[in-house]
């Protein structure tokens, strides 16, 4: 048997037993994050046990400022700190800061243009140097070194004038008033000065193969193309770590994943976490916990808003009231969906739920296109002044369940006259230009429309960012509102978190109302777990099931 | 002999050329390329991804970017890779052990069988065991092996809880026995296959040879019927085998894309299947010159194995 071998050393038949007896109390305590333990719970005082978490794509990327995916994410947030950390209700937390700076306590000027950060005295890295504002200073030039194959440079590349003020102060002067930054500064990890500055070739570092960070696990080794192992930070100056080990597996089939979630050779499933197929199976398994975890991404119908069939606001709301979201997420995607009116993910502190819900009714629907001078014509379609009201809808080919959506939605639009065609892609071509250039007539997609989990959405819904109108960004749709458009510029200029969240609350008001896009529902994820591995709540603003590692324990 | 060897190197470069040509303007030609991993990030701006193709070298003319590969390559730099920055030596490299493990123990079991069944039906033709040993070897040869793996894991794993459903090792346990244990499964799937095309391939080898004026002779003189066969019979037939092996020989090394992945077997034929997956140039590239070096070099030796073994064939 292999079960017992892959799980913590320490289970026993007995430990077994006591977990069933104390039964469903166990999976109602919340554990807490980045701090005081909550009620009940009795992490271990010296790290025990080992954690196996099952990913469907290898980790490669390790030095965490190097351009990456989702999967490295989880090895980032495990081996390394940034000066923020975003937790499960979408508020900033200090982590290698003593504090999260704003303007009223003077860590922001209220221009928003001069920024001081002040670090904690008592972090050290893994190989025992000491962290330094130095690091920071170093990490934020490495960035925009151009020789440096960096991820994300945005914001980064506003940063003028910094200056080590003392080794636990920073501060530095942006070139314009740019508040997100503060939440990429939560996905910024800080790299060690000392070790990279000796480097020739920064893409070549032997750090970037056996990372150094000051995180709550240090690096042990990575066994390429099967696990990368990681061990307890002991000297962690934060909470935590109660695991001894974490593996991340790399397991590269789906149901292979799941397979092995099943079997217990992996105690916790990330990225892309247990297929919507298997759901409603893994939800009755014993001694394993399934939760489903709305996720930042929102599936939609993407309209191109100059195609002359879309212009007419009646229109996009027609459709809408013509999508039965409910028989999609229940019969197509297995239960697995979570209906939303809004691309603000539901964990965020942006999010607005008080929007008006969408309603599945056909005879609304005829109505609104009746009332709007869209009339049925011979061939029963509607048009209007010469436009058909048809058109075409591209996926991604081969993506089964988007494809039974298609033949789903054909039906229903054609009960109101209105005619689809299906014209799908393969994803490599689909996302080219087709996709940005805003080549399509209507196309069904997973979006993430955050960046960081900033609640900034101008990359996705500012009119400066249509690309097929010469702008910068990937406003695909190709929507345009001025009312939105000043909002979103307030929005970014705003530091405050309260003064923005009502800018954003207002913002998907008027998106509700306008319908660039038709959402179907949040791309939701089934993430599962054994009975007894505590602290892993999700979060949904950050792209893993391994953000917060440093509180996982088994439960004794 | 220093001629034909010669003449075959000769050859040999050619072909290397061809496939290095083919393959790294095929590999250009599928749409998406590196940076699409990165189309859906919304972090990544149209700048950010410009930035990229300039550091990677992507944005050169294709035939600017195959003469630098190129000229690397005969230097000895097989270059690095585009996801995690290792030399795609070293890539190569740590994925070869386990892959020879898979493909060594399967291809031991898959001869070992596979010759006594081709053996035994070709002595025994028609009879009950023949019959079986074809329909068989017919089964095995026309049910995709991912089918198998996942019945075995069903059956052997998640039912009767024998064997691991997969992986080379369970973390933190790295004995040997570990490892045979969980080597089991996926070796016997991966030989189903192959014992199928062996065991049939033995059997008309065999054939053939029982049908020879030799055979008859032995018998005249009075030999046994056991003695016939070791001595006169399986020597003959395993002749031809030689070649076949020679040709199977570049899979050893070069992996089993689909049994890697039932079983999440750390392999070549992953390496393949995912580095093909990011469009990482370098490792393809590397994986396809390494394999084609291989099948050149198989086929020469197995050339010269054959003439050394049967003096009746002269290199020339």
């Amino acid at each position: 048997m292999t079960k017992d071998l892959t799980t913590k050393s320490t289970y026993s038949r007995r430990d077994a037993l006591r977990l069933m007896a104390a039964g469903s109390v166990a999976s109602f305590v919340a554990p807490n994050l980045l701090g005081k333990p909550a009620y009940a719970q009795t992490p271990p005082t010296t790290p025990s046990g080992r954690v196996v978490v099952g990913l469907s794509q290898e980790p490669t990327v390790f030095n965490p400022l190097m351009a990456h995916i989702e999967v490295d994410d989880a090895v980032h947030f495990s081996v390394f700190d940034a000066l923020f950390r975003i937790d499960p209700k979408g508020v900033l937390q200090p982590n290698l800061a003593a504090e999260v700076p704003s303007q009223k306590n003077g860590g922001i000027s209220q221009d928003g243009l001069q920024w001081r950060i002040r670090l904690r005295d008592d972090v050290r890295w893994h190989d025992g140097k000491p962290f330094t504002a130095d690091d920071v200073k170093f990490t934020l030039e490495l960035i925009t070194n151009p020789k440096f194959r960096a991820w994300r440079t945005g914001g980064h590349s506003l940063v003028r004038d910094i200056k080590v003020v003392s080794p636990t102060e920073i501060t530095w002067r942006m070139e314009s008033v740019f508040a997100p930054y503060m939440s990429f500064l939560a996905e910024t990890f800080i790299v060690p000065k000392h070790i990279l500055e000796k480097e020739a070739d920064p893409n070549a570092a032997a750090f970037n193969q056996a990372p150094v960070g000051t995180g709550a696990f240090k690096w042990a080794r990575r066994i390429a193309g099967d696990h990368i192992e990681l061990v307890a930070n002991t000297e962690y100056f934060g909470e935590g770590p109660y695991v001894e080990r974490v593996v991340f597996k790399y397991i590269p089939d789906m149901t292979v994943l799941y397979t092995q979630f099943k079997s217990g050779d992996i105690d916790l499933t990330d990225q892309a976490y247990i297929s919507a197929d298997h759901y409603q199976e893994a939800s009755k398994l014993p001694r394993r916990v399934v939760k489903l975890q709305p996720g930042a991404s929102v599936e939609s119908i993407y309209l191109n808003l100059e195609k002359p069939q879309f212009k007419d606001p009646a229109v996009r709301r027609a459709l809408y009231a013509a999508i039965d979201r409910k028989a999609i997420i229940d019969a197509i995607y297995y239960g697995v969906g979570t209906v939303t009116e809004t691309f603000m993910p539901q964990q965020s502190y942006y999010y607005n739920p008080d929007l008006p819900a969408q309603e599945f009714n056909l005879n609304l629907a005829r109505k609104l296109l009746d009332e709007a001078g869209w009339l049925p014509g011979p061939d029963g379609v509607r048009g209007k002044n010469g436009v058909r009201l048809a058109f075409a809808n591209s996926t991604t080919s081969g993506n089964n369940l988007r494809e039974q959506v298609q033949q789903f939605l054909q039906q229903t639009f054609a009960e109101i006259g209105v005619e689809m065609t299906i014209s799908n892609l393969p994803a490599a071509v689909m996302f080219g230009e087709f996709w940005l250039k805003s080549q399509f007539d209507s196309a069904i997609s997973g979006v993430a429309h955050l960046i960081a989990a900033d609640p900034d959405a101008t990359n996705r819904l500012h009119s400066s960012a249509i690309v097929a109108k010469g702008g910068k960004g990937s406003n695909v749709g190709q929507y345009s509102n001025p009312e939105v458009d000043a909002l979103l510029k307030k929005g970014a200029q705003t530091f405050d978190p309260e003064a923005r969240r009502a800018i954003y609350l207002r913002v998907q008001e008027i998106v509700r109302q306008d319908l660039p896009f038709l959402p179907l529902f949040s791309a939701t994820y089934v993430i599962g777990r054994k009975e007894g591995l505590e602290g892993s709540e999700s979060n949904a603003n950050t792209r893993t099931a391994s953000w917060h590692a440093a509180g996982w324990h088994w439960k004794r | 002999m220093r001629g034909f060897l010669i003449n075959r190197l000769c050859q040999s470069l050619v072909l290397l050329l061809i496939v290095s040509v083919i393959g790294f303007v095929v590999l250009n030609l599928i749409p998406g390329g590196p940076l699409a991993q990165f189309g859906l990030d919304p972090s990544m701006t149209q700048d950010d991804l410009n930035r990229l193709k300039e550091q990677l070298g992507l944005n050169r003319p294709l035939w600017m970017q195959y003469l630098d590969w190129a000229w690397r390559l005969v230097q000895g730099d097989w270059g690095h890779s585009f996801r995690d920055g290792a030399s795609v030596l070293d890539v190569i490299g740590r994925h070869l052990f386990a892959t020879l493990l898979l493909m060594g123990s399967s291809t031991i079991i898959a001869i070992a069988i596979g010759t006594w069944i081709g053996i035994r039906g070709a002595t025994h033709r028609y009879s009950v065991f023949d019959y079986l040993a074809t329909v068989g070897a017919m089964v095995a040869l026309s049910i995709p092996t991912f089918w198998f793996g996942l019945v075995g894991i069903y059956v052997f794993s998640l039912q009767l809880g024998w064997l691991p459903a997969g992986n080379m090792y369970t973390i933190g346990d790295g004995s040997a026995l570990n490892y045979m244990h969980h080597l089991i499964l996926p070796s016997i799937v991966l030989a189903l296959v192959h014992v199928a095309i062996w065991s049939r391939y033995m059997r008309s080898a065999t054939l053939d040879v029982i049908s020879q004026e030799f055979v008859k002779t032995a018998r005249a003189k009075g030999l046994s019927e056991r003695r016939i066969l070791m001595k006169h019979v399986v020597g003959n037939a395993l002749l031809p085998m030689i070649t076949l092996a020679g040709m199977q020989l570049p899979s050893v090394l070069t992996g089993a894309l689909v049994t890697e992945t039932v079983f999440t077997w750390p392999g070549m034929g992953r390496l393949f299947l995912d580095s093909l997956g990011y469009s990482d140039y370098p490792v393809v590239m590397g994986l396809l010159m390494f394999s084609a070096i291989l099948v050149v070099l198989c086929n020469l030796i197995t050339d010269i194995v054959v003439a050394i073994i049967d003096p009746r064939i002269r290199l020339s």
